[in-house]
């Protein structure tokens, strides 16, 4: 099971103190988070990528290549890379990069993006969401499979005798997630190619959720990638911690109230119930992470949004240290003692290699047999 | 025959409300014409006002809550709608626009819908036909011919007028009950997913 964080990279204001932090801090903490989540024994740091203020990540492998250079162990990945907007060709150049400068810790989350007005400034149309992300992302895959490329489709220029540069590292292009918070057809193409599914977890109700990773289980198994409960599946999820849970609920509601996205609605204490936020303890936040295998069944990934809403580095790090001392390590034995023999972790690059290795000597193998016939 | 529900949407703010009053003249109306048809009916009242704080919250989380989702299940499943408004700045209240602002935009598809509306004075009762029924053509609910408006004075001297006008459309909706299938509900957009192969096909 691996952990880790995800942040979606805003830049908002403090509601305690009124200040709101410079593009250039927010984006030195983003790395200080990254850098803190593998001192602290995490195991995957992803980045969110926008267009528009008030966010500032637009640039997701700058940011990854350096804190690649930076780590030894930390998984690099987003949430999500903007399938629909960036030309495919980019996408399968930049993280075939960064693959090699981080000697393969590197996997990518596809998402569309919900924000209408990013589109248009990229030549695209919203309108058009699920299309460009069935498409493009059928051609990235060719692009990190194939040497060499002919293809023509709707949306981008034809392409002819085309080799994307650098080819992936051993040839093993990286694991690629798919995250969709309510599309059913993002679900069911992360079944068709037995990649990973990964619902943010964080807005929506359990039942919802669990309605999209079933329905992601259900097809992987109908494409033959495997039994159901081997499908690769990856979950949000939000905390706020302190050693007694009212000072954790006391210290985060001026933080939750002011949000972008859910503030000035529903309460902490309606949005705890709807949704899987938990404010309190980390037992309380424990428990609570034990629930969502009881709901989606065995799962290989669960990040946490630790960083947003205007909360202070040294809050978000302090976070960090509770996470990494006092939670993953619980929830990771607690986790693999669970999980059947059957149920695979997530894919790494190290895997990836091994089974395209043994892949490769069975193929030869046959060859050979087939010669003695 | 099957039973038949109604679902009956009320935005009136305060208690008695006349737009309550009005809705469960409609729905009693209604009530009574199934009942000498025969035909079996339960009839489920909404006061958006209890919704109220629910409704805003959807706006800006995007999701229902569970007792939201319950009452919008409700409304997509019935076989017929009774919606009714008091009049305000000339248009429906914010309120009633809300819940249909919130309602799966394909909930209403086909389904028969009787509209009313309230107000101070007469002079607002083309907001039935001005700003009412245009917002259920959008959805392509089937509003029956007859929408009824009440007045102050409706609910004293011109009560029996009032009342002819509410037989009158509950009539018109209880014949396009009758004559339309039991609404089977929504399709499960999870339970029948498009094939992979489709979707790469453009």
């Amino acid at each position: 099971m691996q952990f880790g964080v995800f942040t979606v990279g805003d830049v908002t204001e403090d509601p305690m103190t009124g200040t709101t932090i410079s593009e250039a801090e927010r984006i030195k903490s983003m790395v200080t988070i990254a850098l803190k989540a593998e001192e602290v024994g995490l195991d995957v740091f992803a980045t969110g990528e926008h267009h528009n203020p008030p966010f500032v990540p637009s640039s997701p492998t700058t940011m990854l290549g350096y804190v690649a250079a930076k780590t030894s162990k930390l998984i690099l990945s987003t949430s999500t890379t903007l399938i629909t907007t960036n030309d495919p060709v980019k996408i399968a150049e930049d993280y075939a990069m960064l693959q090699h400068l981080a000697d393969g810790r590197v996997d990518l989350m596809m998402g569309r993006g919900n924000t209408g007005p990013v589109y248009p400034w990229f030549g695209q149309d919203i309108r058009n969401g699920i299309a460009l992300a069935v498409e493009n992302y059928a051609l990235l895959r060719r692009l990190w499979r194939e040497d060499v490329v002919d293809w023509e489709g709707q949306f981008r220029t034809p392409l002819q005798g085309f080799t994307s540069t650098p080819r992936p590292l051993d040839d093993v292009p990286p694991f690629v997630w798919h995250g969709s918070i309510r599309s059913p057809e993002i679900a069911e193409q992360a079944a068709y190619y037995g990649d990973g599914f990964f619902h943010n977890n964080i807005f929506w109700p359990v039942s919802h959720t669990k309605q999209m990773i079933d329905l992601y289980r259900r097809r992987f198994e109908h494409y033959g990638h495997g039994a159901a409960d081997q499908a690769i599946v990856g979950l949000g999820g939000q905390v706020f911690m302190r050693k007694n849970s009212q000072d954790a609920v006391r210290e985060f509601r001026p933080y939750f109230d002011n949000a972008p996205v859910y503030g000035h609605g529903p309460s902490l204490e309606e949005f705890s119930r709807e949704t899987p936020l938990t404010v309190g303890s980390p037992q309380q936040v424990i428990e609570r992470t034990l629930t969502f295998r009881e709901h989606f069944g065995d799962y290989q990934r669960q990040l946490f949004l630790m960083d947003h809403a205007g909360l202070p580095l040294k809050t978000v790090l302090e976070q960090l240290d509770i996470l990494g001392s006092e939670v993953v390590p619980v929830l990771r034995k607690e986790f693999d003692s669970l999980r059947p023999a059957h149920v695979p972790e997530a894919p790494t690059h190290a895997s990836l290699k091994a089974a395209a290795e043994r892949a490769r000597s069975l193929e030869t193998l046959e060859t050979v047999e087939a010669g003695d016939r | 025959m099957s039973e038949r529900t109604i679902a009956v949407v009320t935005a009136g703010l305060t208690s008695p409300s006349s737009t309550r009053l009005l809705a469960d003249q409609l729905a009693a109306a209604v009530r009574d014409t199934l009942d000498e048809r025969g035909v079996p009916r339960r009839i489920v009242v909404i006061e958006l006002r209890d919704h109220a704080h629910d409704l805003t919250n959807n706006l800006l989380t995007g999701f229902p809550s569970e007792s939201l989702r319950s009452v919008l299940d409700t409304v997509t499943r019935a076989d017929a709608l009774i919606a009714v408004t008091p009049t305000f700045s000339a248009s429906y209240s914010g309120l009633f626009k809300l819940f249909f602002d919130v309602l799966d935009d394909k909930a209403l598809v086909g389904k028969p819908v009787l509209i009313g509306a309230t107000g101070g004075t007469e002079r607002h009762s083309l907001v039935l036909e001005y700003a009412m029924r245009p917002l259920f053509a959008y959805l392509q609910a089937v509003v029956v011919p007859t929408a009824v408006y009440a007045a102050s004075s409706d609910w004293g001297p011109h009560a029996t007028a009032l009342r002819s006008r509410s037989t009158r459309a509950a009539t018109e909706l209880a014949d396009l009950i009758t004559n339309t299938a039991p609404s089977t509900g929504p399709i499960d957009p999870f339970d029948d997913s498009t094939p992979f192969e489709d979707l790469l096909k453009g």
